[in-house]
């Protein structure tokens, strides 16, 4: 061993910054990750501080009371809630599935990169915008507000995060299985409804109840077509329906204080719900991916 | 150039007289289609109901994009035998094989020329449907992929659901094939169970399984024990000695004892030509080809 190569283990260079740096980037990263865990840590805490004492059997049974009076429910915003973002999932997951199929299944890239860039583009537009165009579409030659066209703009919406995520999962399937049906002689199409799809169902189901997630507490949208209704348990689509989002929005700016810890409640329903969705999404997902060995 | 005269010779030899391909290891000479198959041990379910299974290659290309893989091969396959093809990696025999079935073209940019006649029929035909052409011959790959999503069973006829064979032929079908792959014994307790949830080797047989359920006339298997143990290897190459009564078997292996040990015939190939084709014997102990021996013996590869 010759002193050249222990001068070459005990010079230390630059390694001390090097170090030091390691060290700064690792704190800083990990107080990052700690803050977004703190931030969703204080508003469910704080919307279940708040809202748990009006939460009652009798706030999520009854409907929203009259005008100027107490002692009302949420139980017809739950159910027009329920109602419009059902007949959005009907409209926008079974689209925005076969659109994801088309792309990774049929599309040649020169195809199927522009439906990418475009799905990413609508999944950018801001919501509000949204909720203008279908009113221009549907409520102004109607002359009335409908929960169908709620459910169309929160279609919309859901559209481009049902088809990316499809997408991705449906890249997931190993080629190697398409290829064994392809040389059991088994056509394109009948491989996909048999193998692809099935095995990437888990993920399918997953990026479909992201997307409700994200549309159930959609606002923007519903304010312009479905935020002046009737009184009492409505369920017709073809009417304003009262929602969650809107409860909320309109308890809040009463001035009764009472009103204040309702609009707390009914945002505590909606975190809960959209919570438990995304744990089941999660658990979908992981069994998709040991289907697919990922 | 004197590789494509050697290719044509030594391919023509195998196409026009197969006797002298009889296999001094096994001692059963060359076995035609209609030839009694006596000596199969204890394997009752042979059967070849439709052509007889011998393949030719008559000049084929394959490329990728402006990639030549596969340079104008002439070669023939004989049936009931196996003919392993052997060479370093990247020199076109996965390619070679992928183009009997048909499966190179599924590769975006990939073409092949050439003809590929299964029982004097071109398989590249304009008559021909791709989905025929992949029932006449069969894909077992290098690594066990079993359908996910299906139990044991109805991965074993999961080629078969959508010919319109009714239900009580499926369960025969699925079982002779199991039996067929030698799975059966092992699997009988657990057919609903899901594929994925046998051992590697069992997946493989499985694989073989399906693949021998829509009775193909070939069998193509592209290193298919590259993904297992010993024990699951040699179970394998055992199948291989008695499925070859039932399907032209030709065999894409890294493994050159592999070749030697289950295959009648071999092939080497480089740099996407065939290089020379033999008895398996002769071609691992008396290569005419130099570059065969010095890959045989282990100089380069």
């Amino acid at each position: 061993m010759s002193a050249n190569q222990h001068s070459l283990l005990l010079d230390r260079g630059n390694l001390k910054r090097r170090n030091r740096f390691n060290k700064a980037v690792e704190i800083t990263s990990t107080t990052a990750a700690v803050l977004a865990v703190v931030v969703l840590v204080i508003v469910v805490g704080s919307v279940f501080l708040k809202g748990v004492s009006a939460l009652s059997w009798h706030f999520l049974t009854t409907p929203t009371a009259l005008f100027g009076e107490s002692g009302g429910g949420i139980s017809n915003a739950i159910v027009g809630s329920a109602i419009m973002v059902a007949i959005a999932a009907v409209m926008a997951i079974p689209i925005g599935v076969l659109v994801a199929i088309y792309t990774t299944e049929f599309a040649p890239p020169s195809i199927a990169h522009p439906v990418r860039f475009v799905l990413d583009i609508l999944n950018g537009v801001p919501t509000i915008i949204t909720g203008i165009f279908v009113y221009g579409l549907i409520v102004v030659p109607q002359g009335h507000q409908s929960a169908f066209a709620a459910s169309l703009a929160l279609a919309i919406i859901m559209l481009p995060i049902v088809a990316r995520t499809a997408q991705e999962v449906l890249t997931l399937v190993p080629g190697t299985l398409k290829e064994a049906a392809h040389a059991l002689g088994i056509a394109q199409w009948r491989t996909t409804l048999r193998i692809t799809i099935p095995t990437a169902a888990g993920g399918l189901i997953t990026g479909s109840l992201l997307a409700v997630a994200r549309v159930a507490g959609e606002t923007a949208p519903l304010i312009f077509l479905s935020s002046i209704f009737g009184q009492g348990m409505l369920t017709a689509p073809g009417e304003a329906l009262a929602s969650i989002p809107i409860f909320i929005f309109r308890s809040s700016e009463s001035p009764s204080s009472t009103a204040h810890t309702e609009a707390w409640a009914a945002a505590l329903v909606l975190i809960a719900f959209v919570l438990a969705l995304n744990i089941v999404a999660r658990a979908f997902y992981a069994r998709s991916r040991k289907r697919m060995g990922a | 150039m004197d590789v494509s005269k050697d290719t044509t010779e030594s391919a023509a030899m195998t196409e026009s007289s197969p006797d002298p391909q009889a296999n001094p290891q096994t001692g059963s000479g060359f076995a035609g289609p209609s030839m009694a198959v006596a000596g199969s041990a204890g394997q009752g379910s042979v059967k070849r109901n439709r052509g007889e299974g011998t393949v030719e290659l008559m000049g084929l290309n394959a490329y990728y994009g402006s990639t030549h893989a596969v340079r104008g091969v002439d070669l023939g396959f004989a049936a009931d035998k196996v003919t392993a093809i052997i060479g370093p990696s990247g020199c076109g025999k996965s390619t070679m094989v992928r183009c009997i079935n048909r499966m190179h073209e599924e590769i975006d940019g990939a073409r092949a020329e050439g003809q590929v006649l299964l029982d004097g029929l071109d398989l590249y035909d304009s008559r021909i449907d791709i989905v025929a052409v992949r029932r006449a011959v069969g894909m077992v790959f290098q690594k066990p992929n079993p359908f996910p999503t299906m139990s044991v069973f109805d991965n074993a006829v999961s080629g078969l659901r959508l010919t319109g064979v009714s239900r009580g032929e499926l369960d025969d079908r699925g079982r002779e094939a199991l039996v067929a792959a030698g799975l059966w014994e092992e699997v009988k307790d657990r057919l609903k169970a899901p594929g994925v949830g046998l051992s590697g080797g069992q997946q493989q047989r499985l694989c073989i399984a399906r693949a021998l359920a829509v009775e193909p006339e070939v069998l193509l298997m592209d290193e298919p024990c590259s993904a297992l143990d010993p024990v699951a290897t040699l179970k394998i190459e055992e199948l291989i000695g008695e499925l070859k009564q039932r399907v032209t078997i030709v065999i894409v292996t890294h493994n050159m004892q592999q070749a030697a040990r289950v295959a009648d015939t071999t092939v080497f190939m480089l740099d996407g030509e065939l290089v020379e084709v033999g008895p398996t014997e002769k071609l691992f102990t008396t290569p005419d080809d130099d570059r065969t021996e010095q890959y045989v013996t282990g100089k380069f590869g």
